[in-house]
């Protein structure tokens, strides 16, 4: 039973990072309908970016702080300088350009860093603070970090007039722009706030599988189910999909397929969603009219 | 130009290159079987996103079960290695038929996210130890390659394995593209264009979307697998670490450097993802793919339609 519980709060710990990455990709696509290939290598890069800092001696929680902003940043002017120009152009040239985007963060982050595994620092103790048998400090940390990035997350969205006009922007493009909202502005914002919480998510998972450059290619597809179980446009949808995926991942993984076919997991979840629910758990069937 | 003039020109670049691994290196030689190859490959993902608008990102997964079916195949059962290479187009049709059937339903941005994952899966999938006994598992298989049938000594080369292999692979390369060039230039390739283009109307005109989705996924993948049958045997080794999740990458670079929608440039794709990383790998074990990734943000704004766009182009300047 003990090892049955230790595996199902494993399994939150890595729901939370899928339900960050999830609710991450799920920004972009409310607000473009495009599945953000990139997302998993602007985080790995992002954390990169947090390791050099703190390689360099800044406090953990100043460089964290910071990442986020540098993220923000970059996702935002990633919008205005790639996404920009091809926001009309047929799917297969946005594809081409996710493509190309994940490529070269990959590359880079490879380039300056190094394609040597490193370690990453975790800010938390080492043993729980509470029903320390079950959760690590680290699990416990990582869980409450991304709680608050999701409820901030929500708290923006629903209580600030500028989460409002995001909302907008998303839901209805042509009425927003015509009561003055900047809807390309606001597609910008989306990039820069998808890339800071994907930055956290890859602070949060670096210290348990380790940083390099293709850290985040699995966590991504774990990610990908996560907002495809939840539904694709439904945020909430995308937090309780990761979670679930987490503790399921675990169960499996330990009772039943073992560590070896998780990826094959995921991709037979990924497909099974997408045939048979492709609204997810929680969003609503999308008709086209002829 | 007249029709006459063009097949003059096409009969003497075929023996051009009939003729061109006699006076290369051995090492060259290998080099061009594996363009042929990926030119192959390329081409077979070109019929199903340049012309059928469905995008796959995971077709390094079929180039993979080709080469895996080939090398089993000759390793376990110890069948005739070109015997394999039907074999393994016909197991990765079947491959590309049935991920074609979930294909159906996903459009646009969900098969890519569909096949990306395939892509990311695949190496893990590899190294399962299920199937080692099968697959060698880390180790992979390492095979022989195929012993040319005669003695022949050409402008002082002999006829070595190398470049036997080049004369399979080439003349299997051109029974391919014949048969691409014939298929979608011809009725088969109006409807596979009308469906990228119009599915509500090509449905309307009487096109059946179903079989002619499906078939066109089998037709790629199968394509795709006959390359990874060959690259078996050209490499003659193969492990899970030949087929990384970035080879489906790799073959999507092609096909937007060749040109989305083109036949030939799948050569033009081929030269560039064989040569320009060997060129790059000088700088640094990452700049191969940095520049990949320039490469398809900048043909993304610049030349959607790739260097076979160019070249069009150009033609046109120079007739008007």
């Amino acid at each position: 039973m003990d090892s049955f519980l230790l595996q199902v709060t494993a399994g939150l710990a890595n729901g939370g990072i899928y339900a960050a990455v999830g609710l991450a990709l799920v920004m972009i696509h409310q607000a473009t309908h495009h599945i953000n290939f990139a997302q998993g290598e602007m985080a790995t890069f992002s954390t990169f970016i947090a390791w050099a800092m703190i390689q360099a001696g800044v406090p953990y929680w100043l460089a964290f702080v910071a990442t986020m902003v540098v993220s923000f940043v970059a996702g935002l002017l990633i919008q205005r300088i790639f996404l920009k120009p091809v926001e009309k152009a047929p799917i297969l040239t946005n594809v081409i350009v996710f493509v190309g985007l994940l490529v070269i963060f990959n590359a880079f982050a490879g380039w300056i860093f190094e394609h040597t595994i490193k370690s990453f620092p975790s800010p938390f103790p080492v043993e729980g603070m509470f029903l320390a048998q079950y959760f690590s400090g680290h699990q416990i940390g990582s869980i409450s970090v991304t709680l608050v990035v999701l409820l901030s997350v929500f708290c923006f969205f629903r209580f600030t007039p500028l989460g409002l006009a995001m909302r907008a922007a998303a839901f209805n493009p042509e009425s927003a722009r015509l009561v003055g909202i900047r809807v390309s502005w606001m597609l910008a914002l989306g990039w820069g706030m998808a890339a800071l919480i994907g930055a956290v998510a890859g602070m949060m998972i670096a210290p348990i599988v380790f940083l390099d450059p293709n850290m985040m290619a699995g966590i991504l597809l774990y990610g990908f189910a996560a907002a495809l179980l939840g539904g694709i446009d439904n945020p909430w949808g995308a937090v309780v999909g990761g979670v679930i995926l987490g503790v399921l991942e675990n169960i499996l993984g330990a009772y039943v397929i073992g560590s070896d076919l998780k990826l094959t997991m995921a991709l037979v979840l990924i497909v099974t969603i997408l045939i048979f629910r492709p609204y997810g758990l929680f969003g609503k069937p999308i008709f086209s009219r002829v | 130009m007249s029709a006459i003039f063009k097949k003059i020109i096409l009969a003497v670049a075929v023996l051009a290159a009939v003729l061109l691994p006699f006076v290369l290196e051995d090492f060259r030689v290998f080099q061009l079987n594996l363009v042929l190859i990926y030119a192959i490959a390329i081409l077979g993902l070109n019929i199903l996103t340049g012309y059928g608008g469905q995008i796959s990102l995971g077709h390094g997964a079929f180039y993979a079960v080709g080469a895996y079916t080939s090398a089993i195949l000759i390793s376990q059962v110890g069948m005739s290695a070109y015997l394999t290479i039907p074999i393994a187009a016909v197991v990765c049709l079947v491959m590309g038929v049935l991920m074609g059937f979930p294909a159906l339903r996903l459009a646009g941005h969900y098969l890519a996210l569909a096949t990306f994952a395939l892509a990311i899966a695949t190496p893990q999938l590899l190294k399962y130890k299920g199937i080692e006994h099968w697959t060698g598992g880390v180790q992979g298989i390492i095979l022989d390659k195929p012993t040319p049938p005669f003695v022949l000594t050409l402008f002082g080369n002999e006829l070595s394995e190398d470049r036997w292999l080049y004369l399979v692979i080439l003349a299997i390369a051109l029974g391919l593209f014949w048969l691409a060039h014939n298929l979608l230039s011809g009725r088969v390739g109006r409807a596979i264009v009308a469906i990228r283009d119009q599915p509500t109307a090509a449905a309307a005109l009487g096109i059946n979307l179903t079989f002619v989705k499906t078939a066109t996924f089998g037709l790629s993948a199968a394509y795709t697998g006959i390359a990874g049958a060959l690259s078996a045997l050209a490499v003659a080794y193969i492990a899970p670490d030949s087929f990384p999740s970035f080879l489906s990458i790799s073959l999507l670079v092609g096909v937007v450097v060749g040109g989305l929608g083109s036949i030939s440039g799948a050569i033009f794709g081929a030269l560039f993802i064989q040569f320009v990383p060997n060129i790059a790998d000088e700088m640094s074990k990452s700049a191969p793919w940095a520049v990949y990734g320039g490469m398809l943000l900048a043909l993304a704004y610049v030349a959607p339609d790739g260097v076979m766009g160019i070249l069009q182009k150009l033609k046109k300047r120079r007739q008007s």
